[in-house]
């Protein structure tokens, strides 16, 4: 079967890039809570006001969007028009605050959804266009809002509804990478990535994320680790997006239960970017942000600096909607593998 | 006195929901039908005025003493009008509850947004 593959091909979740796709300059904001956690000084923006300067939450988002596009391009030294192909989504319905954040800078725009693994599906196919030859250079931007989020998939603010202590805290945040084929002075480049399936294990309760993703996030790291023909060890951290505090600990059991052992160099985004016991988040952090917030303000910092060597970069999506929900089907999960490399 | 026995009172109502808020997976549209019917049901075993007469608004103003009112009002329409009033009766006890809730909602939006958590 391999003497149908390319080089790059090669797995069945796989790709392995020919050329070194660069990572160029990336940026992320926050809001106040985001501030006040133990990421907070790595931010390049923090919004005390939760709707910054906007009327609605929708709004909200988009402007954050845009403040982490103007950030990541300035960082990268390049404009708008230099971007060939933009690829960008949020938690909203019909990636609301991506549309309202791009409406009129005209730029390529492929949308892409996979809830809180948006930023990985994202960065995935950015990279794609570069090493197909597609572009020069590509860029991911996602964001998300816990006002917005809350309203969407649970219930509007004004109704005052109690969180349970299983629930994760939607981040108030934006991110954005700009990827190159040309190297503009960049130590951090993608090796290649591993795109995850559907994973659905028939859990329901939306106020327990972590539990109906971590099984993807093992079948992904599974996958990975195969095909890729590697062992955890490779990785300086193995970093999943959102899966909190529960579904870490059933991440690890179901790796271990399959004799992989990621306990060592495991990080969950969720679990890092607030401070659980000051900052009352239950779980964790969740959202398109948690993951994408904590790669573009701390992990793309630690491999310039050379503290990490390689990072595996999981973010997992909990593939919900209101609807589905409401119908009381199960929440179909997914998660996306990208590997980052100090050069 | 009366309003200590009504702060009690309620506040017991209000934490014993809080137990099923916490200890089980229902949503709280679920917890609060669960009151309304708890409300009808004592009521209707002529339990819940006694209580009401003694606790006052401890035992009228959570969400139990709405399925009281409810329960009254559909007795009292079906003893007036027969068949008829069981299309009638709840919706007239409730219709005051129901529409200040609305009407006053709604001059609050005019003032207030929502507000993130922290």
């Amino acid at each position: 079967m391999a003497e149908n593959r390319f080089n790059k091909d090669i797995g069945r979740h796989s790709v392995v890039f020919e050329t070194p796709v660069y990572v160029r300059g990336y940026a992320c904001v926050g809001g106040k809570k985001e501030g006040e956690g133990p990421m907070g000084e790595c931010f390049d923006l923090i919004e005390q006001d939760p709707y910054f300067g906007q009327n609605t939450w929708e709004k909200a988002e988009s402007r954050m969007q845009e403040l982490a596009m103007t950030y990541a391009l300035h960082k990268a030294q390049c404009e708008v028009k230099d971007i060939k192909y933009l690829f960008a989504g949020d938690l909203l319905g019909q990636l609301m605050a991506t549309s309202f954040s791009v409406n009129k800078i005209e730029i390529p725009l492929f949308g892409v959804y996979g809830a809180c693994s948006t930023f990985g599906e994202a960065i995935g196919l950015a990279s794609m266009a570069i090493d197909g030859g597609f572009a020069g250079n590509t860029m991911a931007l996602t964001s998300s809002h816990f006002s917005g989020a809350e309203k969407q998939f649970r219930f509007p603010l004004d109704y005052g509804n109690q969180r349970p202590r299983s629930s994760t805290w939607t981040v108030t945040g934006a991110a954005g990478i700009v990827l190159s084929n040309s190297r503009h002075g960049s130590n951090v480049c993608i090796k290649g990535i591993t795109t995850g399936h559907i994973e659905d294990y028939g859990i329901k309760d939306s106020m327990n994320m972590g539990a109906c993703m971590a099984p993807a996030a093992a079948s992904l790291i599974e996958c990975h680790l195969d095909e890729w023909d590697v062992t955890p060890d490779y990785y300086d951290k193995i970093v999943t997006g959102d899966l909190g505090k529960i579904g870490k600990k059933i991440l690890i059991d179901m790796l271990m239960a399959k004799g992989i052992n990621i306990a060592g160099n495991h990080m969950d985004c969720g679990i890092e970017i607030y401070d659980c016991k000051e900052q009352d988040s239950h779980c964790g952090g969740s959202g398109c942000a948690c993951s994408a917030c904590v790669l573009c303000s701390f992990l793309l910092k630690k491999l310039e600096r050379g503290e990490y060597k390689r990072i595996l970069f999981v973010p997992t999506g909990a593939l919900l909607s209101g609807t589905s929900f409401n119908e009381g089907s199960s929440i179909p999960a997914i998660a996306h593998g990208v590997v980052f490399e100090r050069i | 006195m009366i309003f200590l026995k009504a702060f009690i009172v309620g506040g017991v109502i209000c934490a014993l929901a809080q137990v099923l808020m916490d200890k089980t997976k229902l949503l709280p549209g679920r917890v609060m039908v669960i009151l309304v019917c708890f409300g009808c049901l004592l009521s209707a075993i002529g339990l819940y005025q006694p209580f009401a007469d003694w606790a006052g608004a401890g035992a009228s103003v959570p969400l139990i003493g709405f399925g009281n009112s409810l329960y009254q009002g559909m007795k009292d329409s079906v003893d007036s009008r027969g068949f008829i009033g069981l299309f009638e009766g709840g919706f007239t006890a409730c219709a005051v509850g129901v529409s200040a809730a609305l009407v006053f909602g709604y001059i609050a939006s005019w003032f207030f947004d929502s507000k993130a958590k922290d």
